[in-house]
């Protein structure tokens, strides 16, 4: 019997309460209690905000994935109170607990509940993952998907310490810093020019490494004309915490006026830059070249 | 500071003092550590000198020549300990010294010695010194950290102390449970008499405090910028301390990988007639999984830093762009080593909280093939995530679904640890000592962390979370949550028996609760942090950022004083008071709590044998027949 014992039913002594039934009452309805907060109330105050399709989609995802852990971290934290309190040894006691060595259902039932639950996981955010083409994510050289429809490439060059931007489709204009037209897919292509950094945009939910000598392509649609921040999110050496900026995201008429400007001010530089590319040469960088 | 000063105990060889000094002991080896040290440097400018190595005229820098120093100083340190007169005498055909084993008295603990209690003793020490130097470290980033901007260090000390504590941490804490706990109670766990390969247990203890002091002396050419992960090419940029990161990273996974096997052939070729594997006792399967994990895993990061170490000193191009290499094969093999070391950081955890819950609950282990296979499951699977870490960096986008899934798996095995626990738990007898507080905040802790595993787990979420605070604030749940307070609990569980003392109880209980309040105060608020887009390791942040950070700051110098309230009980309690320990304090049934104390020098009169698993608590249906006969008269045996 030792092995097979249901953990619910154990050498009941008179007067024990059905200690199952009351952790899972109270377990039910604290999950009752959080959800409904956690997803209407805490939920739309989420991060990355509404700054683009991409962080309203993060915002979605981080509701579920929140709605999904509550009733996990209810049950554990609960349970672990629950227990602390009813199953105590008294003072200086030297009683045994009851001697139950598993329960093949329960842990079949475990198995099967978690597994499905990591999967249900895993496909929603594959799906969520490629049906965004990429949520705003690095997704390398050529991602997997690419939104249909006018894109707006723009380059985003880091090297130490700070990001440059470069607009092909205006010329090859390099500024320091970053505009982007509202309700426009913007197609970012990130590269490094000497050590790995991260293109992160916080309130667009845009993050994608920067590495010397690669292409890594991200999509973004802002839906907000807001200022942004721009930080650099790989340690990069000693300013990597001052690789900091702000980028702003305007009307696409301004955004004109702006990219102009751009193009006058920087037309001396453009002249002198290298030729548009996908990646530069990174420069040697070793030490005392 | 020499071994054999202190060495003067009463049943000591009767050698003078003078005498003593001369042979191989510490201060041999600290001696020709630094010979070593020096004749390396030496040839290091030797071999570089007018030659068109990279860029040693041009700058006043040789890694040649600090590597080289490194290595001559770690071979010098060990040959002084002893390390090369077992093989040097059975070379030339001699008798092999048997030295080590005839030492007593406390100079034995200051030198080499294949006595795995011993050995064990000196790793509690040890990692106990690293874990202050680390911890210390950690101290000062927080203060930096009160202000928005750099003014406490400046940014290079700032990340020259981050680059320290990450490194120093997730370095010397691998063997953390292993070093100390695994070495002194596997052999005695299983019924052996020793360890399968007693010169190599010494041997890894004593290359991780090379190692340790190695990384110290970083701070002597520079530091590194790099934190803990060493990425390339900053890594190949960074001046002469990354050497010193290097250096250490290398001892350590030779250490490793050492330890790991020593673990893993005394575990599966020394265990008493009777253990099988069904009756090892579950601190010992976590052993294993964590050993299969470090000789698989530990070898990869050797061979990582090799190349690195021939990108900065011999002018090949591995990880560096300009010269054709590439900045994501480091990323690559690093996280396929830096992956399953995470994993090496908690399950030696896992197996401290299956392996106490029975004693202080008075039930059986709940489960015991679930965690066997939730253990084993995640060492298996840990080789299989590695670029949830590169999830945003363009490498293999494709693959990102499937990175995706596994890493998501993963939390399969580790949720079986969790249902253990609470079956475990359930109407159980639980007393609240000490060891038992632990586990269960451990239980709490790794629940966090664990949870907020699954918003990193999933790529547009990772999105906005990788790189910033929540990362950050994530591993310390899940390392500092899960290996540190499961260390404290294994020290206040085990050290009763491995020094015959007692802890002051009173003082225990408030490191506890300090630590545990304080752990949640300093890391709960870094999920916030992280969330609204604070990036790590960053000495400048934006002042919106300021109230919450000097929060976290105050709460992590609270925890800094729960560590110095351990520190006095240590002092207190097994220098001053000295209260000596019952032999069973617990009434566990485990074997090591059934033989006497101290434990003698061959563990056992007579191998025991086993007849079941050490888990026979609870109703008398399960009492079977004890755990190694010989010692076991019942509940509580020797309690007196």
């Amino acid at each position: 019997m030792s092995s097979e014992g249901v953990p619910a039913r154990p050498p009941a002594t008179p007067g024990e309460p059905n200690h199952l039934r009351r952790f899972g009452t109270i377990w039910i309805v604290a999950t009752l209690i959080a959800l409904p907060l956690v997803i209407f109330l805490l939920g739309p105050e989420l991060p990355p905000g509404h700054g683009s399709e991409q962080a309203s989609a993060h915002v979605t995802d981080n509701i579920v994935l929140l709605a999904m852990a509550t009733p996990v971290l209810l049950l554990v934290v609960i349970y672990l109170v629950y227990s602390t309190i009813a199953f105590r040894q008294p003072r200086g006691g030297v009683l045994e607990g009851p001697a139950v060595r598993g329960h093949a259902g329960l842990q079949t039932a475990w198995i099967v509940i978690t597994s499905s639950a990591v999967l249900a996981l895993a496909a929603y955010g594959t799906v969520r993952l490629l049906a965004d083409n990429g949520a705003g994510s690095g997704s390398g050289p050529k991602p997997l998907t690419v939104p249909k429809g006018p894109k707006l490439p723009v380059q985003v060059i880091a090297q130490q310490w700070a990001f440059t931007y470069r607009y092909p489709s205006y010329g090859g204009v390099e500024t320091t810093h970053l505009e982007l037209p509202v309700n426009q897919m913007v197609e970012l292509h990130v590269t490094s020019l000497d050590v790995i950094h991260s293109f992160w945009a916080y309130q667009l939910g845009v993050k994608a490494d920067a590495n010397p000598a690669v292409d890594n392509v991200a999509f973004v649609k802002p839906t907000k004309i807001q200022t942004f921040e721009v930080h650099c999110a790989e340690l990069c050496g000693i300013w990597h915490g001052g690789m900091f900026d702000h980028g702003h995201v305007v009307s696409g008429a301004d955004f004109q006026r702006w990219i102009r400007e751009q193009q006058v001010k920087f037309a001396p530089a453009t002249k002198v830059l290298p030729k548009y590319s996908k990646t530069y040469a990174p420069e040697p960088t070793r030490r005392g070249e | 500071m020499s071994a054999a000063t202190t060495a003067a105990a009463p049943p000591a060889v009767g050698r003078p003092l003078w005498r003593r000094l001369i042979g191989f002991n510490l201060l041999t080896a600290v001696i020709l550590g630094i010979g070593g040290y020096y004749l390396g440097w030496w040839i290091g400018h030797l071999v570089t000198e007018g030659k068109s190595f990279e860029y040693t005229k041009a700058i006043d820098e040789n890694d040649v020549a600090l590597l080289l120093a490194y290595f001559g100083g770690v071979i010098g340190f060990l040959v002084g300990l002893g390390f090369a007169n077992y093989p040097v005498s059975r070379m030339l055909g001699r008798p092999a010294s048997l030295r080590e084993k005839e030492e007593h008295g406390i100079g034995r603990y200051f030198g080499l010695c294949t006595d795995h209690k011993v050995v064990g003793i000196q790793y509690l020490c040890g990692i106990g010194l690293f874990f202050f130097v680390g911890g210390l470290n950690a101290m000062l980033i927080r203060t930096e950290l009160l202000h928005s901007n750099p003014t406490f260090v400046g940014p290079n000390q700032y990340l020259s102390l981050v680059g320290e504590h990450g490194t120093m941490m997730m370095g010397m804490m691998t063997s953390g449970i292993l070093g100390p706990f695994a070495n002194y109670f596997v052999p005695i766990m299983i019924g052996a008499r020793r360890m399968a390969f007693p010169r190599i247990e010494a041997l890894t203890f004593w290359l991780l405090m090379a190692a340790g002091f190695i990384l110290t002396s970083t701070i002597f050419f520079g530091g590194f910028p790099t934190g803990w992960t060493g990425y390339e090419p900053l890594n190949d940029q960074a001046v002469m301390g990354m050497d010193s990161y290097i250096m250490f990273f290398a001892l350590v996974g030779l250490s490793m990988t050492l330890l790991g096997l020593n673990m893993l052939a005394t575990i599966i070729t020394m265990r008493a007639p009777g253990l099988t594997w069904s009756r090892l006792p579950i601190f010992v399967w976590a052993v294993f999984a964590t050993s299969v994990l470090m000789v698989l895993a530990a070898p990869m990061l050797i061979a990582t830093l090799l190349m690195a170490a021939f990108d900065r000193t011999i002018g090949t191009s591995f990880f560096v762009p300009g010269g054709g290499g590439s900045s994501y094969l480091f990323q690559n093999l690093f996280w396929f080593f830096g992956h399953p070391e995470v994993y090496i950081l908690a399950l030696p955890g896992f197996g401290i909280v299956l392996e106490l819950l029975p004693v202080f609950t008075r039930k059986p282990l709940w489960g015991y093939r679930l965690a066997i296979s939730g253990m084993l499951g995640v060492s298996l699977l840990s080789f299989f995530v590695w670029q949830h870490h590169l999830f945003v960096s363009g490498i293999n986008a494709d693959l990102r679904p499937f990175y995706m899934l596994s890493t998501e798996i993963i939390s399969v095995p580790t949720g079986f640890i969790f249902l253990c626990v609470m079956g475990t738990l359930w109407k159980a007898r639980t007393s609240f000592s000490v060891p038992m507080l632990f586990c269960i905040a451990w239980a709490f802790n790794f629940l966090i962390g664990g949870l907020s595993g699954v918003f990193l787990s999933d790529t547009p979420s990772d999105t906005d979370t990788h790189g910033s605070f929540f990362v950050m604030a994530h591993f310390h749940y899940t390392i500092m949550g899960g290996l540190i307070f499961t260390f404290f609990a294994a020290i206040y569980y085990w050290v009763p028996k491995m020094f015959g003392l007692n802890f002051n109880e009173k003082l225990a209980k408030a490191h506890f609760w300090l630590m545990f309040v304080s752990f949640n105060s300093t890391f709960l608020p870094l999920f916030a942090l992280g969330i609204q887009g604070m990036p790590r390791r960053v000495s400048f942040y934006e002042p919106k950022f300021h109230t919450l950070n000097v929060w976290v700051s105050v709460s992590a110098f609270v925890l800094g004083v729960s560590m110095l309230i351990f520190l006095f009980n240590v002092v207190y309690s097994l220098i001053f008071v000295r209260e000596r320990a019952v032999q069973n304090p617990w009434r566990s049934k485990s074997l090591e709590w059934q033989v006497a104390t101290p434990v003698p020098v061959n563990n056992f009169e007579q191998i025991p044998v086993f007849d079941s698993d050490p888990y026979d608590y609870g109703t008398p249906v399960a009492l079977a027949g004890g755990v190694g006969k010989p010692q076991v008269t019942g509940a509580g045996a020797g309690g007196g």
